[in-house]
């Protein structure tokens, strides 16, 4: 079936299987390979996008229920060279190891800081349980999202 | 770059720089295994058995063939004439070692869930994932071995031809005389004797493993791409299993997602893919789900330890016993057999023992996967036994955990100290590290405030935990590994090289995933040579590029491949300062280089950069008479020691006797891994590290039914903690350079691990030790909480067996080992 979203502000089109996941149209039908796939159970959040300005986990939808939407994935978020603020927290605060959770991590945090500004640190581990990471014990990622919302 | 504090010294070393490698990662444009475009590439799908323990009677591929977008599908019967060997264990232990035969994919049997019997290649993932489905194997089902125990009884014995499920037993006896372990414990004043249980973890990480083997269309060389720790070691040890030419292989560890000693391995689906892309002449890739991750990537852990103490009058060790009972799993796989002997040497941690020491390790085969290297790797399991013991030691004694430990630490005046066991400790200071982290814990305020909360009658018990570790790393001295009979070197190697233009390439052998060598090691060069951190790249992690390597575990990167790399810089100086003296018309002997630049002593103004002496060596048009050409040295460095980083952790938890719910208050780690290179990596490493650990104690298990079938295979169920569930990290450290490296530096990745688990179940059981509680079982999940509570209480009530019965708070991932 074909369908059409707007991706990072360009709108694509692609003809996919009906059962084809959002997250593998992402991946291998745009080429956007940012957001990651770590596991197949919706518990890890390493495929967390933004879907008109929602962040979801893109493994537990379709593609087609996409269509017509609109995606912000990792790739969209640097604009003309310049790190998004998350990402430059997130480098600052050495919020990220081996890289992988970061981008659905990135994608998840500045969903929540849209949601809460000002944020608790409880607000924040409550607020990002949904996407695990396996190498920072999240202390620097709990730091980075602080300091984003601090400015 | 960019520095987060304002620096308070000219060195780079010790600078909090941020790391170059975020960008790329930050951004989605780091490229991880399964992010790689291969036209045309053949999906592979690995049919898994259902059965921990079953003969394969009979498999019928036809559906899956017919299917579409099927290329092929193979048995382990068709595939046979493809291995040269069987998949490699590096580490036989002992002569005698029972290692059985093993292949990509099981030919007649199959002995644990997971375990591979087929394969599809498809035009596609989804293709082949749903062909898969269509193979047809008839299984005969046999009893399956999941208890320790009763794999060592031998009644079903799993491999058949071995005779026996025992692998191997290692013993280390050492006594100043015959019988001084026996008569340490005739003597002592106290003795312990307790039995822990490491349960079985899943590393987890977040990238799953992937695979893609590309052959090149004429001449039989090809590129496997993995999601692997290890490209070197992989690099040989495929040559060998695949009797293929080790030189027309190259293999590359793109960007890779955390590993944790989980991608420390040769496993069976980067043979196929590679085996199979030269017999199909098409790339093939693989991509493993997190549930296969679950089963057929290795676990960690898996003991039952037995350990005994033995002190004087005053509570000093004069004596210790440890037996263990290791879990290998189905199979050996690449360092399987040593894992629980890495900690042999630790056992007595950071305390003075005399030669009264007797180890023995018996392992075991399970119809479960196979164990492997994870996080610490045996070291942990020998520092929780002997922290937990020392607290109960303490009890026994009548004095307070950290007296014990003071009692019994080993001098700062005694080091470097020769162990028991002929290993020397380069240096360390244990009353420091636990001062500081009681200060920072406040541990006489929380012990005040205990007697206050913990009275009879109380529902929320404070209480405080501590653990001081030893964490043998540095990933080691040759000679020692063929002590132990492991079958490669511990070297690392370095190649530093001035480019015209002067900028520098730093090629490594060690291979990141998250540890930031890349900034690391430019910090490294840019402190000797002189430049800046920006005009430093760092090649690592492809065999054509970087070609000798050991790679990365065991936390061995920094004092080895980062010792190795400071190494080649003096020999980069050493070359350029002929070249200097040359074009000065001076002796070298009067030169002194720094701030990059080389300068005549007592004449300033002759000065001439690096970045001049580059360009001539590439010139090569006035060089010395007979020098080669160019600035560039290689070296390999084997370590003289093993590198000993030492710290104390305390916990501080108030435990819900009423649930059995655990809530961490405070968590302090200090840790002197020696001189830091770059803090800010440092202390993320222990925050990785501490809740590994931490989840070890709280959360995580392995848990199988009776039959093999692991429970736990998915994250919903294997309880890896999230933000939510986990404190934030009081850290500090101190500095105690080590002495056998220039750096001055130790290794850090694996500390937080060790330190963590004990400390917090310590933490759990001092806040419980008013109602009778002793000890509690790993993960101290509110179940096992409550049962130690309600067992305890039971026997002081002279009611044990009684009929107290639990809160239905369990949880698949909670509710303990089957037959364990």
């Amino acid at each position: 079936m074909e369908i059409t979203v707007t991706v990072n502000g360009t709108q694509r089109s692609a003809d996919v299987e009906p059962r084809t996941l959002l997250v593998h149209f992402v991946r291998d039908h745009l080429g956007l390979t940012g957001t990651n796939v770590g596991c197949d159970t919706s518990s890890c959040g390493a495929c967390t996008l933004h879907l008109d300005g929602e962040s979801v986990k893109s493994c537990t939808l379709l593609a087609a229920q996409a269509d017509g939407g609109e995606i912000t994935t990792i790739e969209g978020l640097a604009r003309d060279g310049e790190l998004h603020p998350m990402q430059q927290a997130f480098m600052e605060n050495h919020g990220l190891q081996c890289g992988f959770c970061t981008p659905g991590m990135i994608m998840a945090a500045t969903s929540l800081l849209d949601e809460q500004p000002n944020p608790t640190e409880e607000d924040v581990r409550i607020g990002l349980e949904g996407n695990l990471c396996r190498c920072t014990g999240y202390h620097n990622i709990v730091q980075a999202v602080l300091a984003c919302a601090k400015g | 770059m960019t520095l987060t504090d304002a620096p308070t010294t000219t060195s780079v070393i010790g600078q909090r720089l941020l790391r170059k490698e975020d960008p790329a990662l930050l951004t989605g444009e780091a490229r991880f295994t399964d992010d790689l475009q291969l036209p045309g590439a053949l999906h592979l799908i690995v049919a898994r058995s259902p059965y921990a323990h079953a003969r394969i009677t009979r498999i019928d591929t036809s559906a899956a063939a017919a299917a579409p977008g099927v290329v092929a599908v193979h048995t382990g019967a068709d595939l046979t004439d493809l291995w040269a060997a069987p998949m490699p264990c590096a580490w036989p232990v002992t002569d005698d070692m029972k290692n059985p035969a093993h292949y990509p994919l099981a030919v007649d049997k199959v002995n644990y869930v997971g375990d591979g019997v087929a394969c599809v290649l498809a035009t596609s993932n989804a293709a082949g994932r749903d062909a898969v489905e269509l193979i047809d194997v008839e299984y005969e089902p046999l009893e399956a071995v999941v208890g320790l125990e009763d794999a060592l009884s031998d009644r079903i014995v799993i491999h058949e031809d071995l005779g026996t499920n025992a692998s191997y037993t290692w013993p280390l006896v050492v006594e100043e005389q015959e019988g001084a372990v026996d008569r340490a414990f005739a003597d002592a004043a106290f003795t312990v004797k307790e039995r822990y249980v490491q349960q079985r973890l899943i590393p987890m990480a977040m990238e799953p493993r992937a695979v893609a083997a590309v052959p090149q269309p004429f001449g039989g060389d090809i590129t496997l791409y993995t999601a692997t720790q290890v490209p070197h070691i992989l690099k040989v040890m495929t040559a060998i299993t695949l009797g293929i030419p080790e030189h027309q292989l190259r293999v590359v560890a793109p960007a890779v997602g955390g590993g944790f000693g989980s991608k420390l391995n040769v496993y069976a689906e980067e043979l196929l893919c590679t085996a199979l892309s030269r017999k199909h002449h098409l790339p093939v890739r693989w991509t493993e789900e997190r549930s296969e991750n679950s089963m057929a990537t290795i676990h960690g852990r898996g003991q039952i330890q037995d350990i005994e103490l033995a002190a004087d009058a005053d509570g000093k060790l004069i004596g210790l016993r440890v037996k263990l009972l290791a879990d290998m799993g189905a199979y050996l796989q690449l360092v399987t057999p040593g894992i629980p002997l890495l900690g042999a040497f630790l056992y007595a941690g950071v305390y003075h023992l005399p030669k009264a020491f007797s180890f023995s390790c018996t392992s075991v085969f399970t119809n479960l996967t196979p164990t492997d290297a994870y996080r610490g790797a045996g070291r942990p399991e020998a520092t929780y036994a002997i922290e937990r013991a020392m607290d109960t030691l303490a009890a026994a004694v009548g004095v307070d955990p950290r007296e014990i430990r003071r009692r019994n630490y080993i001098a700062k005046e005694a080091y470097p100290y020769e162990a028991y066991t002929g290993l020397t400790y380069d240096s360390g200071d244990h009353i420091k590290a636990a001062d500081i982290a009681a200060d920072l814990a406040d541990y006489d305020g929380i012990r005040a405030k205990q007697k206050d909360q913990n009275v009879e009658g109380s529902t929320t018990r404070l209480g405080i935990g501590m653990c001081s570790y030893f964490e043998m790393c540095g990933l080691a001295p040759s000679r020692v590994l063929a002590s132990l009979n492991y079958s490669a070197g511990g070297w690392e190697a370095a190649t530093v090289r001035v480019l015209p233009t002067s900028k520098i390439q730093v090629v490594t052998g060690t291979t990141p995933h998250g540890q930031g060598h890349e900034t690391s090691w430019s910090m490294i060069a840019a402190e000797k040579l002189g430049v800046a951190v920006e005009d430093v790249d760092v090649l690592h992690s492809d065999t054509a590029i970087s070609p000798l390597g050991l790679d990365t575990y065991g936390s061995r990167s920094l004092p080895v491949g980062g010792v190795a790399v400071a190494m080649a810089c003096d020999k980069v100086i050493d070359k350029a300062k002929l070249i200097a003296a040359h074009q000065l018309e001076a002796s070298a002997e009067d030169l002194e280089f720094s701030g990059g630049s080389f300068t005549v002593a007592g004449s300033p103004d002759k000065a001439l950069p690096l970045a001049a002496i580059a360009c001539e060596a590439f010139t090569a048009h006035d060089l010395p008479d007979g020098m080669e050409p160019n600035l560039e040295a290689h070296v390999t460095y084997d370590p003289p020691n093993f590198s000993w980083p030492f710290g104390t952790h305390m916990c501080v938890v108030e435990v819900d006797t009423e649930t059995g719910s655990v809530d961490v208050l405070k968590y302090v780690a200090v840790d002197d891994c020696g001189v830091q290179i770059n803090p800010l990596i440092v202390e993320g490493q222990v925050h990785g590290g501490v809740i590994q650990g931490l989840a070890q104690a709280l959360f995580e298990g392995a848990v199988y039914d009776a039959d093999g079938n692991l429970q736990t295979a998915t994250l919903a169920d294997y309880l890896v903690p999230a933000a939510s569930d986990v404190p934030s990290i009081t850290l500090g450290h101190s500095v105690t350079p080590s002495p056998t490296n220039q750096l001055g530096v130790k290794g850090v990745g694996e500390a937080g691990t060790i330190g963590a688990a004990p400390t917090v179940i310590n933490a759990i059981v001092d806040a419980l030790s008013g109602l009778g509680v002793t000890d509690v079982k790993m993960p101290a999940s509110p179940i096992n909480v409550w049962t130690a509570i309600a067992e305890a209480t039971a026997s002081n009530n002279g009611d044990v067996g009684g009929t107290a019965s639990a809160p239905d708070t369990s949880t698949s991932a909670t509710s303990g080992e089957a037959d364990q």
